[in-house]
């Protein structure tokens, strides 16, 4: 059972996971159309990328951007639950070794204590996340149950993974879940709206040349205030 | 078959299809012939093939419903913070709803689109601004504009406006010969002030073409007139076309591409004809948008620009103090408080925020600016062709009810609106919530405090 999860099945997700980004970045930018859009990508491009990365890079900074500032709250939630996630998921000494051992190489790591607060700040704010869409009715109008569930497969290789650190109850168990949960994330993050890790760049640096190149870019004395 | 006279999915080619439509009062026909009309859904479901590719559909896709959209909408939060008013659910629930089902939707869901698409957004784009994965909601209630447009489902005055366009090439029926006939009116009118005062037409290689919004000719023709003495003071060597003089774009508020092209292209005519060095725009924000933004691509121009260099009325205004072509007297200019009102077209998505700020300097000793402003400022509640719908007055006065609490914010008691849609928005403001506010374009207030030179003065008797 072990050696399957690990083995196969961990190539398969994989697989899927990285195809899958692939060719949903392939279609996104294939389905960019100058004359549809009314953006000139080919035309004045450096304005364009100019703009994209400005707009990627403010807004990748907690309270960079006057939406992000209006909205301090969502704000602290986001970007905890984001840096929480990956950190704790990419500088786990555990994934690290077993990096070591199956490819030969390993990135930095972070001390055990603060992955674990790590993954409980990503628990944490998941929850709040959840209060904050049934309580607030801006966000509730807009909920769908799938909203709900996606939020439940992002979390559950966390959970799992702090239940089989500390070895509560069920060791094997809780290991287990935690590799199929984090295999199911892999899976179906190219087909959902979890597909915004990586789409994400390409929508908000879409924006971004719009901006640069036709609304403005050329005529702007002062930079956007993104 | 529906038995549709008035509301049918053709457009308005001919004058007699227009006379139809304006005399049925308030459209009343109109809209109850609406309830009947069928939808195409596989027309739609072409259209949507076409033309809904990988940015609108990721973006529909893509929206984690967060809700971080809402406090960007002035009409959200002028409706008491109605969630049906969230910018996400707005387009969710009508282009959402059409994109999921590929076009096959019944007429109630069309009709519901339209209260949505004119009723409830004026396209102002404030709310990509404020989505992390930058979806601008303004944007695609265009595009639904589009389809709604192409299936009838478009409210009276904007068939209309687009008929309008099609058969004038304005926005009003304002003939070449109208037009002509207005600029010499008020030659004549305004020569007794100011001696030699011409509105040149149709003169080639000028330095300047200027053009305007039809309301002028037809409603405001003073407003040809200070632009034509301001030009003479600043010296400059101006015309206007004859043919191409408009800039306005109800077809482009009603979705309509096809109409939109032929306007835009009109005025590239008069370009190509007069070989002007630059196009100056009246102070009018939706026709910038219109003829400057968007028309190169609806005309297919492949640089994204006009085919010769545009400015906005304010980017003139703010060069011609700049280069002292326009000299103010300090002894006029404006001393009590005074505020500005960024309009959405030219502003945020014409980054021309800076203009504003430049004039204000020069002609105003207490300028107030509104919180937020420039890029991130919001909307009047008349943008997007709102101001013109008869059906959704209400919605309109609703949604200006943070423009009047900014304007309140500020002290002051003059408005500058440097936009006809913005300018008819907060005087309509002011009759609906009586707040002691005067509202003005620049040119009349330019006009009060410019020096004069000698030679342009009346000579005594």
């Amino acid at each position: 059972m072990y050696n399957f999860l690990t083995g196969p099945l961990a190539w398969f997700s994989f697989l899927v996971f990285f195809i899958g980004i692939l060719i949903r970045s392939i279609l996104y930018i294939k389905g960019l159309d100058s004359n549809l859009d009314r953006v000139t990508y080919k035309v004045n491009t450096s304005f364009g990328i100019k703009e994209a990365v400005r707009s990627i890079f403010y807004w990748l900074l907690p309270f960079a951007t006057r939406g992000w500032r209006t909205q301090p709250l969502m704000t602290a939630l986001f970007f905890i639950f984001h840096i929480g996630l990956l950190a704790s998921t990419l500088f786990l000494k555990a994934h690290n070794m077993i990096l070591q051992e199956r490819w030969g190489f390993s990135i930095i790591t972070i001390p055990d204590v603060v992955s674990d607060y790590l993954t409980i700040a990503v628990l944490a704010a998941a929850l709040v996340l959840i209060i904050r869409r049934m309580a607030l009715a801006q966000v509730r109008i807009l909920t769908k149950p799938s909203d709900y569930l996606i939020l439940l497969i992002s979390i559950a290789p966390f959970l799992t993974g702090f239940l089989a650190f500390h070895q509560f109850g069920n060791y094997p168990f809780w290991m287990i879940t935690h590799i199929i949960s984090g295999e199911l994330l892999l899976v179906v993050i190219p087909f959902t709206k979890l597909s915004h890790c990586f789409l994400f760049f390409f929508s908000r640096g879409q924006l971004g040349m719009d901006y640069g190149i036709k609304r403005g870019g050329m005529k702007r004395r002062k930079a956007m205030a993104w | 078959m529906s038995q549709n006279i008035l509301c049918t999915q053709n457009p308005v080619n001919d004058k007699e299809a227009l006379d139809a439509l304006l005399k049925d009062k308030r459209g009343q026909q109109y809209y109850d012939e609406m309830t009947r009309l069928e939808v195409d859904t596989a027309a739609l479901s072409k259209s949507l093939n076409d033309t809904c590719h990988s940015r609108i559909r990721t973006w529909l896709e893509l929206c984690a419903h967060c809700g971080m959209c809402a406090d960007a909408c002035a009409f959200y939060l002028s409706n008491e913070k109605d969630p049906k008013q969230v910018p996400s659910y707005k387009i969710q629930s009508t282009l959402g709803e059409i994109v999921r089902r590929k076009g096959n939707v019944d007429n109630a869901l069309m009709r519901y689109a339209m209260d949505v698409a004119w009723g409830k957004c004026t396209c102002c784009n404030r709310c990509g601004l404020y989505c992390p994965f930058g979806i601008d909601m303004g944007v695609m209630m265009s595009y639904l504009r589009g389809l709604l447009f192409s299936q009838g489902f478009v409210p009276w005055e904007m068939k209309i406006g687009s008929g309008m366009h099609r058969i004038f090439r304005a926005q009003m029926d304002v003939t070449v010969e109208d037009w002509v006939e207005t600029c010499e009116w008020m030659e004549e009118e305004w020569e007794d002030d100011w001696p030699g005062l011409k509105i040149p037409v149709d003169k080639e290689n000028a330095d300047i073409m200027y053009t305007v919004n039809a309301r002028e000719p037809k409603h405001y023709p003073e407003d040809i007139a200070e632009a034509a003495v301001l030009f003479s003071i600043a010296g400059e060597n101006w015309t206007v076309p004859g043919e191409g003089w408009e800039e306005t774009s109800l077809a482009m508020f009603a979705g309509d591409w096809e109409g939109s092209q032929l306007q835009a292209q009109s005025v590239y005519d008069a370009m190509d004809r007069l070989k002007p060095k630059r196009m100056i725009v009246t102070e009018c924000g939706h026709a910038y948008r219109a003829t400057v933004i968007e028309g190169p691509y609806w005309t297919g121009q492949k640089s994204g620009k006009t085919p010769i260099e545009t400015l906005h009325y304010v980017e003139w205004v703010a060069e011609a103090l700049r280069t002292g072509k326009l000299k103010i007297d300090p002894a006029k200019k404006i001393k009590e408080p005074v505020t500005l009102h960024d309009s959405c077209n030219y502003v945020r998505n014409g980054g021309l925020s800076q203009c504003g700020r430049e004039i204000m300097s020069y002609i105003a000793e207490d300028f107030r600016e509104m919180t937020p402003n420039g890029d991130h400022n919001f909307c009047c509640g008349g943008g997007g062709g709102m101001n013109g719908i008869g059906k959704y007055r209400e919605e309109r006065n609703t949604g200006q009810k943070v423009k009047r609490d900014q304007i309140l914010a500020t002290g002051a008691k003059l408005v500058i609106t440097p936009c006809h849609n913005c300018w008819d928005a907060i005087r309509d403001l002011e009759e609906v919530y009586k707040i002691g506010i005067r509202w003005s374009f620049l040119k009349p207030l330019l006009l009060d405090m410019v020096i004069v030179p000698e030679h342009l003065k009346p000579k005594e008797e």
